[in-house]
């Protein structure tokens, strides 16, 4: 039998990876980086690494970026709130999830975008729980509702009570740390659980360009000591943040991340990252950071690519589209971009539900991005030989009335080689008509509302959900705030 | 007069062509033949910067020539400024303007684009760079006696601290005393309505216009 290719993408020679990488190691040794964070840069002294107080700069030696890419896990393991389930992030496997903090959610009835608000971060956790092809959820929503300064650890507090998922998360303050690490050890039942079994990945951005603030590089170090995995996501901007052209921008791209990663090695040793990014090809007309662009998607296939040579865990924020309504723009960009990321092995894709710029979430999206997802992984799992021959046998006997639809070949097979999507129309035109010319965000909709109303949340039990309501009121009452929204799914 | 006007369209070109040595140079044989300052400013400098405007309008120019231009204006404006009496910059000046990304955000490039453009367009243009606490922008504008505040944010976190700002302005009964404009990728005008800004510039272009309908000088071209 002959194995089955997994389909994949390369878009740059080796050659050219080695070039980018050696460019990225003249860069962290000359002129080097920006390390706002005190901690850090302590770390980078006791390490032997130049360092010059005045301007914060740090001189990174290739040597010490070597001994850390020694020291990073290839693969980093990943467990939902039960426990039980494992996820691999890693090799070429690919792991949807929604993107990260919109401050927007497009509403289908009025087609306006709107505040979110508590209600609406339980209807994301909960269909992200539903969509069988995002396996992660994430904080994609700021809720509306609670004050700015408790945002970050509220948004883990609901996703954590309504989705069993992991879960992508990130601090907004350098205090929202210790909540957010109190809420996952709860699940786990202690810290040490919670590194044996991580649960959540926390996003840190570099400031392009080559800069870790203070804000961020705190996060490498506390989720290096905490074993949380920590994802590095480089944003340049081509032309704006960084160089214009992708290959200059991909030099940055790695010096940055590297740089990142050196930081968690140097806070814990072998500290689970993942090499990521949300870079964009910079629109020069309207000075904007188009997502949905092919050049952002070409930057965000080639970093994986160097990120897998160096043998780390990927990510990249793909599958998401600019679109301000679920047009075709919305359908085009989510779908090309979901599927190259999944050709292209990336072990995080983040972005479905998302658009305009990463700021708004759509629910319906996420339906309809989780049915793109699904088509991704379809087309990753390749062309399987089932039998031996092939289908020779089949046409044994042929004549004019020969069909395959009551073969007993068709029957074993057609579910294992053939999707059936639920959103996408592929009713005929007359039936199209009866069922109300519906457009697929309808269809979504409708679908939404059949998942909240008919199935029955996954929610935390009883003693975990007043755990986390206590490290959630504990926060809240150190920032002067002593009341929360209701938690319910009314 | 024949070589004046073929140094003011050469002063022009430099801007449209962006060649900042030109325009700093060209500016300093100003200076050297003592012309009037006014006059090379309004037909030397300001029809090359006009120029580039319509360029831009035109789809020809994008953002990389918009403020290389913006750039050279500004070179030129800072080899002209100290030889002009106060009073004259005073009159050159659409209006005094502090502009900054917003306290827990350091994403700046837009700001720059903003800020790069209202100064080659005659602003007083005092930038407080990133990350800057809304104390710094209050205290400044009073100190500075400016007629606008303008506020970029980036990030869709960041940017709820251009409410805090208003409502701080309000609770020190400032808020009349200037104009808050807002921008950044997230922001929209429906954020600016809801936070009571008092205007919302979707570019660099739109914030020039926008600063020049409501400045002190109103609708002056």
């Amino acid at each position: 039998m002959i194995r089955t290719r997994r389909p994949k993408v390369e878009l740059i020679s080796r050659s050219f990876i080695e070039k980018i990488i050696g460019e990225a190691f003249t860069i962290l040794g000359r002129p080097g980086v920006f390390v706002e964070n005190a901690e850090a840069r302590r770390l980078f002294r006791e390490a032997g690494e130049a360092v010059d107080e005045a301007s914060q700069r740090v001189i990174i030696r290739k040597k010490l970026v070597a001994d850390s890419l020694a020291s990073a896990p290839q693969t980093i393991e990943l467990y939902d709130r039960s426990g039980e389930k494992k996820y691999i992030v890693g090799h070429d496997h690919v792991h949807f999830d929604p993107g990260s903090a919109a401050v927007k959610i497009l509403d289908h009835s009025t087609g306006q975008g709107r505040k979110p608000e508590t209600a609406d971060l339980i209807r994301l956790a909960r269909l992200t729980e539903s969509c069988e092809h995002i396996h992660f959820q994430s904080t994609a929503l700021v809720s509306g509702d609670v004050p700015e300064i408790i945002a970050d650890s509220y948004r883990l507090y609901v996703g954590l009570q309504f989705s069993s998922k992991p879960v992508v998360t990130g601090t907004f303050r350098t205090q929202g740390f210790r909540p957010m690490f109190e809420m996952l050890a709860a699940v786990r039942g202690g810290t040490d659980e919670l590194r044996r079994k991580p649960l959540a990945i926390f996003d840190a951005c570099p400031s392009p360009p080559l800069k870790w603030s203070n804000l961020t590089a705190q996060s490498l170090i506390d989720c290096a000591r905490a074993g949380i995995p920590s994802e590095l996501i480089s944003m340049g901007l081509t032309g704006a943040t960084s160089p214009v052209t992708i290959a200059g921008t991909l030099v940055q791209h790695v010096a940055e991340n590297l740089a990142g990663l050196v930081i968690g090695q140097l806070a814990q040793k072998g500290a689970p990252v993942i090499f990521g990014g949300s870079p964009a090809s910079f629109d020069m007309r309207k000075g904007t950071t188009p997502m949905g662009a092919i050049e952002t998607m070409m930057i965000d296939m080639a970093y994986a690519q160097i990120g897998k040579y160096l043998h780390l865990p990927t990510h990249a924020y793909m599958g998401l589209s600019d679109a301000k309504v679920n047009d075709s723009q919305a359908g085009l960009e989510s779908g090309m971009g979901a599927t190259l990321a999944a050709l292209a092995g990336i072990n995080v894709v983040s972005g479905a539900g998302m658009m305009d710029f990463e700021s708004a979430q759509s629910l319906e999206k996420l339906l309809i991005d989780n049915e793109i997802c699904g088509m991704a992984y379809r087309l990753i799992e390749g062309i399987a030989q089932r039998d031996e021959p092939l289908a020779s046998q089949l046409f044994e006997g042929l004549g004019p009335e020969t069909q395959f639809l009551t073969m007993p070949h068709t029957r074993k097979w057609y579910k294992l080689e053939h999707t059936f999507p639920r959103l996408a129309d592929r009713d005929t035109y007359d039936a199209w008509v009866s069922l109300g010319k519906k457009s697929m965000a309808d269809r979504a909709h409708e679908r939404l509302d059949q998942i909240l109303e008919g199935t029955a949340p996954n929610v935390a039990d009883g003693a975990l959900q007043k755990e986390l309501s206590r490290i959630m009121l504990d926060d809240a009452r150190r920032n002067g705030i002593h009341a929360l929204p209701e938690i319910s799914i009314a | 007069m024949e070589s004046q006007n073929r140094l003011f369209s050469r002063m022009a070109e430099a801007i449209v062509i962006g060649n900042k040595k030109a325009a700093e140079t060209l500016a300093g044989q100003a200076l050297a033949e003592k012309l009037d300052l006014h006059e090379v400013i309004e037909k030397g400098y300001i029809p090359g910067i006009q120029k580039v405007g319509e360029l831009w309008e035109k789809g020809e120019y994008f953002l990389p020539e918009l403020i290389t231009s913006a750039e050279c204006m500004k070179a030129a404006m800072a080899v002209l400024k100290p030889a002009m009496e106060s009073s004259h910059m005073e009159r050159f000046s659409r209006g005094k303007i502090v502009i900054g990304t917003i306290e827990g955000d350091i994403h700046d490039i837009g700001k720059n684009l903003v800020a790069s453009m209202l100064a080659a367009n005659g602003f007083d243009v005092m930038d407080l760079g990133a990350d800057v606490k809304l104390e710094r922008f209050i205290d400044k504008a009073q100190e500075v006696r400016a007629d606008f505040i303008c506020l970029s944010a980036l990030l869709t976190t960041t940017m709820l601290n251009q409410r805090r700002l208003i409502e701080m302005l309000g609770g020190r009964g400032l808020r009349e005393r200037f104009k808050v404009l807002v921008g950044g990728a997230p922001v929209s005008r429906k954020w600016a309505a809801d936070i009571g800004a008092d205007g919302y510039g979707e570019n660099a272009l739109a914030a020039v216009r926008l600063a020049k309908e409501l400045g002190p000088k109103g609708g002056r071209p």
